[in-house]
């Protein structure tokens, strides 16, 4: 009940600041603000109720559930559950809600109703993403995210938005529509052979499915995973959708929606085709390394500071999809560590190109220079997560980079090899992003100010998440660690020949 | 023992008295209002009377659940499925009423006969829907044709009418000749005209090529009235040129009808074990879906686009309609209600932003609706989605249906170019929806004041359909339970 909660608020949410938008332009935001806090409040409960209550290892994987029939006639079921990883990234779900509200607070200012309705609806169908175990719920979930976000670039986006709203939900759209081919053959497929008709994911889990047909459905699960994640070639959406997005927009889509892609491959593609993921596996990480060095090489040309920092999330995610196919313990680790590390450091960049752009009016890094002078603060801050985006140790990023390419050297060391370059073109281009803004001759003579109290709670919040996480990671590992455990128990109990042991016992 | 029978025999009448019931009261009713323009009455009331009059047939027809299947002699097929596509056939002509005032008393003076025709071709659209006898049938699609000639044509000072009404005429006309001669055919194999009488004929695992030509011309005839590729010419220009109501009409009712009567006819004949006729009506689908979606995206005038959209929803409606299993008429009946109050709810903001000198129909007048107008803004935001099959709204559960039928046997191919060839319809119905928030400029005037009263109801009626849009994208579970429940006999 607690998980239908989570999201019934933000909808509720989403209905009254719509509801309320008609009579005044600011009550929206404290509306907003209160649905995000409730949710993360409700989170932290149930993860104080669920870690105080089992035993991290011996317990099953999962937490807590909540199931209901939906659709009987297609044995479609409203289940909902969480485990360890749905809840580190249900958190992170609402931790960014209340700073996507935060940092919109003053930056927009016109039918703010109908934009918080967008935000807590994408937060809301994001939530429902990570929780989701019913197949068709989960396509359904995927596609509620979907038409806020294509609204808030739209609506509130920059000079391109209209293109750059389009691109993004035709190319998701199109992808998703894919996957949901190969729900409805995994759903026959499993009909067929046992007689029950269902979309429940605990059910399909188990089908026994043949190769060539296992090959093709697993693409359609993984296109949709790699347009939103997103891998290499299905990237091009991002820098657009991210560019043009208002600050909020980019904040969600770097921090939440490509999260939803990497989730829906660790919870989906590889325990439903084991086989085929062992298969797909080099070419995958070849991606996953051209990715890397492909999105850093193209951060490192850019002059527009939000298709920079969007080209680093393609790096980034390199990394992510590389872990997922290293298929051990250590690299779905980092993996984890990754997803939540990477939302809050990008996430932070996007905030400061939003700041900027508020202060200057561009985006453009070539007009700007010598800002550590005016706003030292905001210098200092957009430092430390220039570093944590490099994968400086102490913070976050390097724990999760180190552990991916740990994981990936006992998968494929060649590979390894190749992604660690990733490390020098990201100490390049992050550093050019700080010499460009903040160091060097003044461009502008425009007195800008430093951060306001709201932006230094914002930023407040990230630095020291991200240095937590940097320094003491072992929460956020230990919180993973049942759904990993399984997942790694499903590669080896279903391939016949594991062609590599698990590191950890 | 003879009294005995004339009983029998008065019974029986009274129950067909009953089971015709919805007929009849259509029938009469194209009388009544007949009657009532003689007495020189008010557009207002009658139009309030022709309401009235659908509603009453609406409500008879929930009268005769209990007796269904029934036959009436050997024309009609009262049965379950019948009967709902009846009632989404007078749902359809009450929507289209009620849109109507306020759209031709802006327009015209006198457009009561409007209603006289409006109910004629309820009636033939329903007779064609329950026709198990090509006589039915064909007498059915003719009451609908013949008045749709007048109806398209019906604003007589516009050219764009005119064209379009000619246009109809020389086509349907056309089609009906390709569809007699189809059903000559037939008759010369078979001996008989009943489809039960047909299914006791053929029961050869093969057909037999003089058969197989007949059902070749009949579906030329139908796919013309369906508007199928690469039947489909007439389309955009018919729907450009007609009254918007009376687009929403052909768009609907007179295509439900059509698809109803191919259905009952395909199941009798079990025309889906021929393997040729599943490969042209693949052909004919996967058609419809990469052209209409190809030709609407370049269009400025949302009338020709959705007349597009709907040559491609047909296209999708085919491949529920193509595999044969027994699932075939839920998910045709399901798609149809869908469709049905989709494509109402959309050409309902249509008709009311329409004004006596031109239709609503550019796209750029949707410019800035958003802000002016947000509940039609959003009404028709939420019809695009659903035409675009995006979840939360009817159409994606619709098009859910269908697909399960498609994969359900085997017909991937077929699933895969609906869901490539939605991609590219969801690039039109997007620019609809981004039209409407973009810029600032209004063009469209505000809805007219000075009819409250059919204003309130018209808003009430696309409230109704906005909301069941939604509701049978979230909890569909309800009307599936009706939809399975549907039989064809």
């Amino acid at each position: 009940m607690m998980l239908v909660l989570l999201i019934t608020v933000l909808m509720v949410g989403a209905v009254a600041a719509i509801v309320a938008g008609e009579w005044s332009r600011n009550l929206p935001r404290w509306i907003a603000l209160t649905a995000c806090i409730v949710g993360s409040l409700l989170v932290i409960s149930i993860w104080a109720d669920t870690s105080a209550s089992s035993h991290p290892v011996t317990d099953g994987q999962w937490l807590m559930g909540f199931r209901k029939t939906w659709i009987p006639s297609f044995g479609i079921t409203f289940h909902l559950a969480v485990d360890g990883l749905s809840l580190l990234l249900l958190a992170l779900t609402f931790f960014l809600g209340i700073l996507a509200v935060l940092c919109s607070w003053n930056e927009i200012r016109e039918r703010t109703g109908f934009y918080y309705f967008n935000l807590l609806w994408i937060l809301a169908g994001v939530a429902g993403v990570f929780m989701a175990m019913d197949l068709f719920l989960f396509y359904f979930f995927w596609e509620v995210m979907l038409i806020p976000m294509y609204f808030l670039i739209g609506i509130w986006g920059s000079e391109n938005r209209v293109y750059a709203a389009y691109k993004f939900f035709i190319f998701t759209q199109a992808s998703g529509l894919l996957m949901f081919l190969a729900i409805l053959g995994l759903y026959f497929i499993h009909g067929r052979d046992t007689g029950v008709y269902t979309f429940g994911y605990f059910e399909l889990v188990g089908t026994v499915i043949p190769f060539k047909t296992a090959f093709w459905l697993m693409s359609g699960f993984m296109i949709a995973f790699a347009v939103k994640l997103p891998v290499f070639p299905f990237h091009t959406w991002l820098p657009d959708a991210h560019g043009e997005a208002p600050t909020a927009g980019s904040l969600i889509l770097a921090g939440l929606l490509l999260k939803t892609g990497a989730y829906g491959m660790l919870r989906f593609v590889v325990p439903m085709f084991p086989e085929v993921v062992t298969d797909v596996a080099v070419p995958a990480m070849v991606l996953g390394v051209a990715g890397i060095i492909y999105g850093a090489v193209m951060a490192y040309s850019q002059t527009d500071l939000k298709r920079l920092v969007a080209f680093t999330s393609v790096s980034h995610m390199g990394f992510v999809i590389t872990g997922i196919f290293a298929l051990n313990e250590l690299a779905l680790q980092g993996v984890v560590m990754q997803l939540v590390t990477h939302a809050l450091s990008t996430g932070a960049l996007f905030l400061l190109a939003g700041m900027i752009k508020e202060r200057l009016h561009t985006r453009n890094i070539e007009q700007m220079g010598g800002l550590w002078g005016p706003m030292p603060q905001m210098g200092t801050i957009g430092l430390v997560f220039a570093m944590a985006s490099l994968g400086l140790p102490g913070l976050g990023n390097f724990v999760a980079e180190f552990l991916i390419l740990l994981g990936v050297f006992q998968a494929e060391p060649w590979i390894t090899a190749v992604a660690a370059t990733g490390l020098i073109f990201s100490a390049v281009y992050s550093l050019r992003i700080v010499g460009k803004i903040f160091l060097g001759p003044r461009k502008t003579m425009e007195a800008v100010s430093d951060f306001s109290v709201r932006e230094m709670l914002i930023m407040a919040a990230l630095t020291v998440s991200v240095i937590w996480l940097g320094l003491f990671p072992q929460p956020v590992i230990d919180t993973a660690k049942p759904a990993i455990t399984e997942l790694i128990r499903f590669m080896d109990v279903q391939s016949a020949v594991p062609d590599h042991e698990s590191y950890v016992k | 023992m003879f009294k005995v029978q004339s009983q029998i025999m008065s019974l029986m009448s009274n129950n067909d008295f009953y089971a015709l019931m919805p007929l009849l009261v259509l029938a009469g009713a194209s009388v009544l209002v007949m009657l009532l323009i003689v007495a020189r009455l008010s557009h207002r009331i009658i139009q309030l009377v022709s309401l009235l009059l659908f509603v009453i047939a609406f409500a008879s027809l929930l009268n005769i659940r209990e007796m269904l299947p029934y036959q009436v002699g050997s024309l009609l097929m009262i049965d379950s499925f019948g009967a709902f596509m009846i009632g989404l056939i007078i749902f359809s002509g009450l929507a289209v009423n009620v849109f109507s005032y306020i759209y031709f008393q802006e327009k015209e003076e006198g457009p009561r006969e409007y209603y006289v025709l409006l109910f004629l071709c309820t009636l033939g659209a329903c007779v064609l829907a329950v026709s198990s006898h090509f006589v039915s049938a064909f007498l059915g699609l003719e009451i609908l044709t013949v008045g749709l000639y007048a109806l398209i044509a019906y604003l007589r000072t516009r050219n764009h009418s005119i064209e379009a009404g000619i246009k109809y005429l020389v086509l349907a006309a056309f089609s009906s000749a390709f569809l007699l001669f189809g059903m000559a055919l037939v008759y010369l194999q078979t001996g008989t005209v009943s489809f039960a009488g047909m299914a006791h004929v053929i029961t050869a695992a093969s057909v037999p090529p003089l058969l197989l030509t007949g059902l070749g011309f009949m579906l030329v005839g139908l796919g013309f009235k369906l508007a199928v590729v690469p039947f489909h010419m007439w389309t955009a220009d018919v729907y450009q040129g007609a009254p918007v109501p009376v687009t929403a009409f052909i768009a609907t009712a007179s295509k439900g009808g059509v698809v109803a009567a191919l259905l009952r006819f395909f199941v009798a004949i079990d025309g889906f074990r021929s393997e040729q006729l599943q490969t042209v009506m693949i052909a004919i689908a996967i058609a419809s879906m990469v052209a209409g979606n190809l030709l609407a995206l370049r269009q400025t005038n949302i009338k020709r686009l959705l007349a597009y959209s709907s040559i491609a929803h047909l296209g999708y409606l085919l491949v529920a309609f193509i595999p044969g299993s027994n699932v075939v008429p839920q998910a045709v009946s399901f798609y149809l209600l869908t469709y049905f109050i989709t494509t109402f709810a959309a050409f309902g903001v249509i008709t009311i932003l329409s004004r006596a000198e031109s239709d609503a129909e550019e796209l750029e007048h949707y410019s800035a609706l958003f802000w002016k107008h947000p509940a039609l803004a959003c009404i028709l935001s939420v019809a695009m989605f659903s035409l675009a099959g995006i979840p939360l709204t009817a159409g994606f559960t619709g098009k859910f249906y269908v697909l399960t039928t498609g994969i359900g046997q085997g017909l991937w191919l077929l699933a895969l170019v609906l869901v490539l060839s939605s991609v590219v319809g969801l690039y039109y119905y997007l620019r609809v929806i981004t039209i409407m928030f973009a810029g600032t400029r209004d063009l469209l005037p505000e809805p007219p004041a000075r009819y409250p009263v059919f204003l309130g109801i018209s808003l009430a009626v696309l409230s109704i359909l906005t909301f069941a849009l939604i509701w049978l994208g979230v909890y569909p579970d309800g009307v599936i339970g009706v939809v399975q429940g549907l039989r064809l006999k």
